[in-house]
């Protein structure tokens, strides 16, 4: 077992791991942070994207001892207490999930993108997204919302 | 007496017939008037059946009523996705 | 009920688009999917799969496994119940193999640890003999002579003489006399075309957390669309009385039909029950496409003739579907679905159910319908472009409508195929001039529609909100769909009302979310529900009142005189009943159980622009327009959302996805990295026009849409990929390689 000292979501936070246990895996069965979601495992599904001291990475990708001394960002980070992200109320208003097991990753992928590239075009938020599959609603209400939630956060800043 | 048409796959079951005739007043008295008049029947319909009666498709209600003039079609169970 | 009783107009919730119950929840990473939760205990199991397509399974050797620190327990199928029948027989042989195994991932034994990482670890320590036997995967090579017995003694009586034993159902129907109607056709098109498999693809694997007592008491956590249906199976596997067993649905990650039935929840059950402990099992991505439920693959033939004005003169189609190593491929759907576009004089369709050694095949959206549709509107394009006609006119002249004897049989009811062809046609698409290199394809669809054992609940507040609880699981914004439709019978706000999906000991039976019955059906009955409490809110208030309970009316959420000589009452609002309902008779619910039957079929046409690169073979899709019948959208925003989101999987399953085997039958692209669904830059915008033709079934003329939007794309996408490579594509997907070998083929021929 190895010993990890690590930041997630602003908190400090530690723990024992396999040497074989990714930081998805501890994630969501150590520290209790499920909204970081499984899909695939294989870096394919974009599900467990989180952020690592700022980069964007599927967890799944990442063994869980690599996260020493980083800050690690998931969707439970997103939000500011009762304050959703503009992101979250837009996803929200444009009924841009179904089944929502891709939101929480798609999520996390939005936010860096924005942080990024405030004013993405629609193809560039279609590649940037292209690492996060989503199975119910086709992307066009995704993409919408992105675009949108963008053209809002430029207008307040 | 209702006339009851089946699939044509059930013919072989049915002494060659499409339609069968039948004493019934609801969906579950067509089924059963099917199995008496031809008990080779039965197989098909435990497997699972629909009745469409006037052109609604009634997949599980035997209580379902059936007039002596309905047009009334046996069709394979339906389920979906 | 006739179209007079089905509200058309006025609405003042339905048809509005608020945001959905559970938003915050999906947004937050709150909600609680399948893999979501523990309990104190918890172990962690692991399967172990067959690697082969088809063996004896000669014996299993755990005891390294056992010796293993951490190992709790291992079952194989010794820990089920014997002497199933018919179905659940089925799916025991598939959830854990008997003597053989049967395809590639295959359960053959499982195991309980305390660790995930111990449970896999262990797996791999279980030894089991085999004798590897020969296996058959394609469709056409499993029924044709000498090819591999995969289950000798499987086929039922509606079975010809004479076919190989793989060949287990046999479906034929129709009307009229088809070579009278192809001798007077102008041109008959004959054509032969091939779908390969695909997988529902939903982003969460199967999850479920299990616990079962020695005393034959459980409960179990699950992903699925229809608990009660878990619940029942799953108490038949382990030899349980159904009541004994509570299953709780989680959230769902996705189903579109391959989460009705059930892989792992008896095995984490039966894993439970020998170590007295809780256990989670959860599927890797790879089991998930190894062994769970993908579609039939198919091999079809079709025979249309037409007249030179475009009348349809006769139509045939034989439909043969592989349904993996078990009866049930959906033949018979995609034999009724197949023409049932049409108003046809002399139709025939033939289905064969054939077994190959492939996992169990499951639903997946419009079940079988699909690929008809491909296949039947391929020759219908093919006939178009020979005679110089156009396809959406041509589609007019044979279109079914009311009074149409359905290819399948009986009259159709009030339909809209000729509303959704209209709105097509009058779709800036439609005439919109194509870039050079593009091809437009044009396609119809057609799905049942199902309804179903439904029970809803309705209870109210004493602050007079409204909690429902209903027992279809909610894929895809249901629950907004319910709380509207309250608020409209109740004329309370919609914020006011709360929908959850209950558990099994907490309501009646509920038929799985399937068949695109959710808005339909358990929508009926919240509505029936919401008026038996509007019943009982006015017999409050006429007791009150002192005048009789038909004297009073409910209106914007206040129960009110029924007219001038009920007496002079002010409106009394739905709170001011409930804060005393405990001392004027009790609480106040409105409950309606009833298996509604009245689902109303839908239709849809399909635009899409489409272009090919010659050099690569990749086709892409530049444009696509959905035309459906909602029936009425009573959340017009999720039904846009069932819109795109069918066109979408129709997309991939044109041009990439499908289930790849090698010689030696084992699967050999089980991730999605190999199995490529649809990513955000593959697609383009997907329009959405909601036609709204009511369904006299449903008090606010509710069709379900879920499944049509998934018929028509294949075929439209592979008239658009034909047009713009000048070659007709016949087999699907219609990826690269198989358009650079269509072309070559014409460049040869």
């Amino acid at each position: 077992m190895i010993h990890v000292n690590t930041k997630v979501n602003g908190d400090d936070a530690e723990f024992l791991c396999d040497t074989r246990e990714t930081l998805l895996d501890v994630l969501r069965e150590r520290l209790n942070l499920t909204g970081v979601k499984e899909g695939c495992g294989t870096g394919d599904c974009g599900a467990c994207s989180v952020t690592m001291d700022g980069r964007l990475v599927c967890s799944c990708l990442v063994l869980a001892a690599e996260a020493e001394g980083k800050e690690i960002g998931t969707v439970e980070g997103i939000a500011n207490g009762e304050d959703l992200h503009p992101l979250q109320q837009k996803f929200i208003e444009y009924a841009a999930l179904q089944c929502g097991i891709c939101t929480p990753g798609i999520l996390v992928a939005t936010k860096a993108l924005l942080e990024k590239n405030p004013d993405p075009t629609e193809t560039e938020v279609r590649y940037w997204l292209a690492g996060n599959l989503c199975r119910c609603t086709g992307y066009d209400k995704i993409i919408r919302a992105v675009i949108d939630t963008a053209a809002d956060m430029r207008e307040a800043s | 007496m209702v006339e009851v048409t089946l699939w044509s796959g059930l013919r072989a079951f049915a002494g060659g017939h499409e339609t069968v005739e039948v004493e019934a007043k609801n969906v579950g008295e067509v089924l059963k008037g099917l199995v008496a008049a031809y008990p080779g029947l039965q197989p098909a319909i435990d497997a699972g059946v629909s009745v469409a009666v006037d052109g609604r498709v009634i997949a599980n209600s035997l209580t379902e009523p059936v007039r002596p003039d309905s047009e009334v079609y046996l069709l394979q169970r339906l389920k979906g996705g | 009920m006739s179209l007079d009783d089905v509200k058309t107009s006025n609405f003042k919730f339905v048809g509005t688009s608020p945001d959905r119950p559970d938003g915050v929840d999906k947004v937050t990473g709150r909600a609680r999917f399948g893999a979501d939760a523990q309990a104190p205990g918890m172990l962690y199991a692991a399967i172990v799969r067959s690697p082969h397509a088809h063996a004896r399974i000669l014996g299993i050797d755990s005891s390294k496994a056992e010796a293993l620190k951490g190992v709790k327990a291992i079952v194989t199928r010794a820990d089920f119940a014997e002497g199933l029948e018919g179905e659940n027989w089925n799916i025991l042989e598939n959830v854990m193999a008997g003597d053989t195994a049967l395809y590639d991932g295959h359960a053959v034994a499982a195991v309980a640890a305390t660790s995930a990482l111990i449970a896999r670890d262990a797996v791999k320590l279980i030894e089991v003999d085999y004798e590897v036997l020969p296996h058959v995967t394609d469709v056409d090579e499993a029924m044709a002579p000498g090819a591999p017995i995969i289950r000798a003694g499987t086929a039922d009586a509606s079975v010809p003489e004479g076919m190989h034993p793989n060949v287990v159902r046999y479906h034929e129907s129709g009307h009229g006399d088809v070579e009278a109607g192809f001798k007077e056709a102008d041109l008959i098109v004959e054509d032969h075309f091939k779908t390969e498999a695909t997988h529902q693809g939903y982003i969460e694997p199967h999850a479920c957390l299990a616990q079962l007592g020695g005393d034959g008491k459980g409960e179990l956590w699950c992903c699925t669309q229809g608990h009660w249906n878990v619940q029942k199976i799953c108490a038949a596997l382990l030899g349980l009385e159904t009541s004994q067993l509570r299953v709780t649905a989680s959230e769902i990650g996705g189903g579109f039909g391959g989460k009705t039935t059930v892989f792992i929840e008896p095995v984490a059950l039966a894993l439970s029950r020998k170590t007295s402990r809780p256990v989670k099992l959860v599927m890797s991505r790879s089991e998930v496409f190894r062994a769970t439920g993908p579609t039939s693959s198919a091999s079809m033939d079709i025979r249309i003739g037409m007249k030179k004005d475009g009348t349809i003169t006769a139509a045939q189609g034989t439909f043969r579907l592989q349904g993996g190593a078990f009866p049930g491929a959906p033949m018979e759907f995609t034999a009724m679905c197949a023409f049932a576009c049409y108003d046809l004089k002399h139709v025939q369709q033939i289905g064969y159910d054939v077994l190959a050694n492939r996992p169990k095949q499951a639903a997946y959206r419009a079940p079988g319908s699909p690929m008809a549709a491909f296949a039947v509107e391929s020759v219908i394009d093919e006939l178009c472009n020979q005679l110089g006609l156009d396809p959406i006119d041509t589609r007019l002249k044979n279109a079914a409508c009311e009074g149409t004897k359905a290819s399948y049989g009986p009259r159709y009811p009030r339909i809209g195929l000729v509303e959704t062809l209209e709105a097509a046609k009058a779709h800036p698409h439609y005439s919109a001039p194509l870039k050079p290199g593009q091809g437009r394809g044009i396609s119809c669809g057609f799905w049942f529609n199902f309804g179903g054992e439904t029970s809803v609940t309705l209870a109210l507040s004493e602050d007079g909100t409204v909690q429902i609880a209903v027992g279809t699981p909610d894929i895809g914004g249901s629950r907004a769909s319910m709380a509207l439709m309250a608020a409209e019978e109740l004329g309370i706000p919609y914020e006011n009302i709360r929908c959850t999906i209950a558990d099994t000991a907490s309501l009646g039976y509920n038929e799985v979310s399937h068949g695109s019955r959710v808005t339909y059906a358990s929508g009926l009955a919240t509505i029936q529900a919401a008026r038996d409490a509007k019943r009982k809110l006015c017999a409050r208030a006429a007791a009150k009142w002192g005048i009789p309970e038909d004297a009073v009316k409910w209106e914007d959420g206040c129960a009110l005189p029924a007219g001038p000589n009920a007496g002079k009452f002010p409106p009394m609002p739905i709170h001011e009943i409930t804060a005393e309902m405990g001392a004027t008779g009790g609480p106040i619910s409105g409950h309606y159980e009833a298996t509604p039957e009245g689902a109303g079929v839908s239709f849809a046409t399909h635009i899409v622009d489409a272009e090919v690169d010659a050099e690569t073979g990749k086709t892409s899709v530049s444009r696509y327009t959905v035309v459906q019948d909602a029936g009425k959208a009573i959340h017009p925003a999720y039904v846009e959302g069932q819109y795109q989101g069918g066109a979408a999987q129709g997309i991939g399953w044109a041009l990439n996805e499908e289930y790849i085997y090698g010689a030696d039958g084992r699967l050999q692209n089980s991730g999605f990295l190999d199995y490529r669904i649809p990513v955000a830059s593959d697609l383009p915008m997907i329009d959405t026009v909601i036609v709204e033709v009511p369904n006299p079934g449903h008090p606010f003329g509710v069709r379900g849409v879920g499944e049509t939007s998934i018929c028509p794309p294949l075929a439209a996408i592979a008239n658009a990929v034909s047009a713009a490579a000048g070659v007709r594509l016949r087999e699907l997907p219609m990826s690269p390689p198989r358009i650079l070998a269509a072309l070559d083929a014409q460049a040869d021929g």
